[in-house]
């Protein structure tokens, strides 16, 4: 099979978010647009159109005033591994211009074969995908700013979070100059998680069982990376997506809540 | 011919075959995708950015009073990303949301190009000679006429060498009109003064801290240096203290700590007054404090009688067992701290407030101890030589100063010749963020020589009379204090990260050539080469280290300071002298039931800057939807007046109208109205201005009569029906 083939374990990069430590501030939102070129208009204020490749949500726990509970839930790409690789929009993509990759786990999404059909946005459960409805226009000037690493999408493309695939990219071929074999867990980090101030989100290999990520997600890789640890979930884990993206919360609403049926869910 | 089934049939499915056959269909497909794609216009070429060498560069984010250390990614010229500054001790590699979209500010369009000059009220383009001297003329004429005390200035701060050169300018000038934006530091500074007989910036050492009682102070809400701040909670988390936060609405701040308590607003200092109440009845105190303080009978005496749990219970809204677990927790917790400041902490707040504040952290011997509150002095690095005075300068300063910016307003409003006759405003933005801001625009319009200093074309620059366009933050060298909350005070060096735009100067560099064309001692005042020169001397031999290490830090204790019990001593009595009382909002109850607040957010720039489009993006379509601004109500005073979620209302203050639209939350006590701070811009352009309302508009001052200083949190107001 082709994705086994190669000496060694292949990367399997996820993400843990600490719901606990997250305040909700947006650094992570801002990050990921300042590092992956997100083009902005004057008017964002329709969601459903605006392009945030990571977007924090506000959940409520529902209850009235003075009970009333929010948590806030950084939602990035979750790039699903499915059943071997048959990742929800994977799946459905005519035009390969998204694909899952083996050696790291990342689901791709490339730009110039997308023909805008968004089948995988009707496919995503996660809403993580974007249309670009408008051609992508910068501010006089603000070109200047845009990161050569990350091409610019055009209008009529879906796109949404890559987990900064291109500082994979550096990463690698800075460890091939070298000469080394394996990549540091330091090496290779997304900008959401770089940035985050209250150290919320942990990213690295969650095939590496000395990465902080394994640790804290203690995934069961032969049962669909189910978490191990109590406190630890997915969003909507019962479609079977596989999502390499792990939350983490002390309260039982907010876990319960992730399956995205409170009334129907029963207690844990 | 006779068409019978058989040729009928013949017919379609032959012309079916002989359609499919021909072109036709791969034609019209074609044709329908390529006008699907094009139906808006040809797609435009989407920029392809140019490769070139990564590079990082070190310097300091001075977009709010955080002091933040930031590395910039550049390549080749271009900078491209904004990233915290590992190892920083302020934000050790975190980093806040507007401080990643700087870039924006930048390169933005919204940078001031030239020197402009407003002439019959329209914009002239003129040469930067030209605008120091027409300026410097007019100075000269002022004080040539005996005016020179009516010369003044606005700075954001009153720290670090660019508001001290302004300061001294102004000096040797011979005017005292040096105003700063009002700020919370200035009712920390005249509490301690008060309390402990010097003055001293107040820091907290959160990080050790095990019992977090937050009073309104919006902690994860941009309080202080709000990466810290943020950094500090997810310390808590590891450690186990506990956060309570007593606030009218459930902030984000609120939402993280382990115990909301919705309070009535602007009965705080009652509530840390009800709380000392019973950790003096119950002797929960520390007894070596009580000792060593002056005026502790006088203190215990009011305690008893106007601060007992019913009392406090009934203004406070809260129920008294809920006081009396707080009190018992708070002070029995190792290393607890009680903190103020509303929201983002950066607006005054009334002296006896902050004076029950830090009472309350006195009685628990909380002062100078771990975990606890630390004065500490201000970093004191500025040691000019005075200037030298002519006479002109000698008489102007024996007029005395008007003292803070809302007085200045009032006073030049009211009187028929303005008493400031000319003003220079340093990277502050007054005509947005000062109190009724409609009264500021006045106040602007009858000083006849308005002169903005800025980088962006910002609502005081739409205002003034000459417009100075400065260096960017990330362009220009800087020294930035930071005291922000934190224990041990920081200054850091921001350095230039990019070349400067042309025809933008260092404010420093403006104060120092405008002194420059002007005559005798002012001139002679500033005898450094330009602003650099004067910030290498200023630091003397620390240049080396802060210029290596991008900051310097100097701890004003000893190693000793946490074992010194004596150094939490506090004077009562200024506390007693005032009963704890503190001002109440305008707006009576009959015509305005309800009470107006802004609210803080870390999406949302509510200072001086403009919120950049990125930051603007992260913010919800239930605080802005299209150009119209949410308020925050509880359901409960939604059905009292009679609104639907998403429905418009008229929200009417004592100072202004505005139309909204209405969010219903659990998350607020009954008889709020909440409203995001920074919103309304009318200067820059779409991409920042024109969204929401600013709640500058709608809320007027409220001087505190024990501090002289601007302490409006709120106003009363009410919900029309359109």
């Amino acid at each position: 099979m082709k994705h086994n083939q190669g000496k060694k374990k292949p990367h399997k990069f996820g993400m843990v978010i600490d719901l606990d430590k997250c305040t909700g501030c947006g650094s992570c939102m801002v990050a990921c647009m300042s590092e992956n070129n997100v083009s902005f208009r004057k008017d964002e204020s329709d969601k459903q159109k605006s392009i945030t490749w990571m977007k924090v949500f506000k959940l409520t726990n529902g209850k009235q005033f003075p009970d009333t509970e929010i948590c806030y839930l950084p939602r990035p790409c979750m790039h699903c591994e499915g059943d071997h690789g048959h990742s929800p929009c994977v799946s459905v993509c005519p035009a390969t211009a998204t694909d899952y990759d083996h050696s790291t786990g990342i689901v791709s999404q490339i730009y110039t074969r997308c023909f805008g059909c968004r089948y995988c946005m009707a496919a995503c459960p996660y809403h993580a995908r974007y249309f670009n409805w408008w051609d992508p226009v910068w501010p006089e000037g603000m070109k200047e700013s845009l990161n050569p690493n990350v091409s610019p999408r055009m209008r009529g493309v879906v796109e949404k979070c890559s987990f900064c695939f291109h500082r994979y990219q550096l990463a690698m071929e800075k460890l091939y100059l070298e000469g080394r074999d394996e990549l540091r867990e330091d090496e290779y980090q997304t900008a959401c998680t770089q940035a985050c101030p209250a150290g919320a989100i942990t990213f690295g290999d969650l095939n590496n069982t000395k990465h902080a990520v394994y640790q804290l997600a203690q995934p069961d890789n032969k049962h669909g990376g189910k978490p191990k640890n109590p406190n630890a979930f997915r969003i909507l884990e019962r479609l079977g997506t596989n999502p390499k993206v792990y939350y983490f919360s002390s309260r039982k609403w907010v876990r319960n809540a992730a399956d995205n049926d409170i009334k129907n869910t029963k207690d844990a | 011919m006779k068409i019978d089934r058989r040729s009928f049939l013949a017919l379609v499915g032959g012309g079916a075959v002989g359609t499919a056959l021909s072109p036709l269909s791969i034609k019209l497909m074609d044709d329908i995708s390529i006008w699907s794609q094009t139906f808006r216009g040809l797609p435009i070429e989407v920029p392809v950015p140019p490769e070139g060498a990564a590079s990082y560069h070190p310097s300091v984010c001075t977009l709010c009073p955080g002091g933040c250390g930031i590395s910039v990614r550049k390549i080749d010229d271009r900078a491209v990303k904004i990233e915290g500054g590992a190892d920083y001790p302020v934000n050790n590699g975190g980093i806040c949301a507007l401080g990643l979209s700087g870039l924006q500010l930048l390169y933005g369009p919204w940078r001031v190009e030239k020197p402009r000059k407003k002439e019959n009220g329209a914009w002239k383009t003129i040469s930067w000679d030209q605008a120091l001297a027409e300026i410097a003329g007019k100075l000269e004429t002022l004080r040539k006429n005996g005016k020179a005390h009516t010369i003044a200035g606005i700075a954001r701060t009153d720290a670090g060498t660019v508001p001290a050169l302004l300061k001294r300018f102004l000096t040797a000038c011979g005017s005292q009109q040096f105003f700063t934006m009002p700020a919370i530091d200035a009712s920390f500074q005249m509490a301690i003064e008060k309390m402990r007989g010097k003055a001293a910036a107040m820091g907290f050492d959160f990080e050790n801290s095990s019992f977090v009682l937050s009073l309104s102070s919006g902690l994860l809400d941009g309080w202080g240096s709000p990466v810290r701040m943020i950094a500090a909670h997810s310390q808590w988390r590891n450690t186990g203290a506990r956060l309570v936060q007593v606030e009218p609405r459930l902030s984000n701040t609120a939402a993280k700590a382990d115990q909301w308590i919705a309070i009535n607003p602007g009965t705080e200092a009652t509530l840390a007054l009800g709380l000392a109440h019973i950790i003096v009845r119950d002797g929960l105190y520390d007894r070596a404090v009580a000792q060593n303080s002056a005026s502790f009978e006088d203190m215990q005496a009011l305690l008893k009688s106007d601060y007992t749990p019913a009392k406090v219970a009934k203004a406070t809204g809260i129920g008294e067992p809920a006081i009396e677990e707080l009190a018992k927790n708070f002070a029995m917790a190792a290393n607890p701290v009680a903190v103020c400041g509303r929201g983002s902490g950066r607006e005054p707040a009334a002296l006896n407030e902050v004076m029950a504040v830090l009472a309350l952290n006195a009685l628990v011997g909380s002062i100078n101890r771990r975990g606890g509150l630390y004065t500490s002095s201000p970093l004191d690095y500025i040691n000019w030589e005075e200037p030298v005075l002519d006479d002109i300068a000698a008489r102007g300063l024996e007029k005395s100063a008007i003292g803070s910016l809302h007085t200045m307003v009032e006073t030049v409003n009211k009187a028929a010749d303005s008493p400031i006759q000319a003003l220079f405003v340093a990277e502050a933005n007054p005509a947005y963020t000062l109190h009724d801001e409609k009264t500021v625009k006045s106040a602007f319009d009858k000083i006849p020589l308005v002169v903005s200093l800025s980088s962006y074309q910002d609502e005081t620059a739409a205002l003034a009379d000459y417009v100075l366009p400065l260096q960017n933050y990330l362009e220009r060298y800087q020294d930035v204090p930071v005291t922000g909350g934190l224990k041990t005070p920081v200054v850091g060096l921001a350095q230039p990260v990019n070349n400067a735009r042309k025809d933008s100067l260092h404010p420093g560099d403006v104060i120092l050539q405008l002194a420059g064309k002007m005559e005798g001692t002012v001139a002679g005042a500033f005898k450094w080469r330009d602003y650099k020169d004067c910030l290498k001397a200023t630091f003397g031999d620390d240049w080396r280290t802060i210029s290596e290490k991008g900051y310097l830090r100097k701890s004003p204790f000893g190693a000793s300071m946490d074992t010194e019990r004596l150094s939490s001593r506090i004077d009562f009595g200024p506390l007693v002298n005032g009963r704890g009382k503190v001002p109440e909002i305008d707006g009576n109850k009959n015509n305005y039931p309800l009470t107006l607040v802004g609210y803080d957010s870390m999406r949302i720039a509510a200072e001086w800057i403009g919120t950049p489009p990125f930051s603007v993006k992260t913010v919800s379509d239930n605080v802005i939807k299209d150009s119209d601004v949410f308020v925050d109500i509880n359901p409960a005073t939604a059905g009292t007046y009679g609104f639907k979620a998403g429905q418009y209302a008229v929200l009417e203050t004592p100072v202004g109208k505005a139309r909204v639209r209405i969010n219903l939350s659990d998350g607020i006590i009954p008889g709020i109205v909440a409203m995001p701070k920074g919103m309304g811009h009318t200067a820059y352009d779409g991409y920042i201005a024109k969204k929401g309302v600013n709640t500058n508009a709608l809320i007027g001052p409220m001087e505190d009569a024990a501090s002289g200083l601007d302490t409006a949190w709120g106003i009363g107001a009410q919900l029309k029906h359109v």
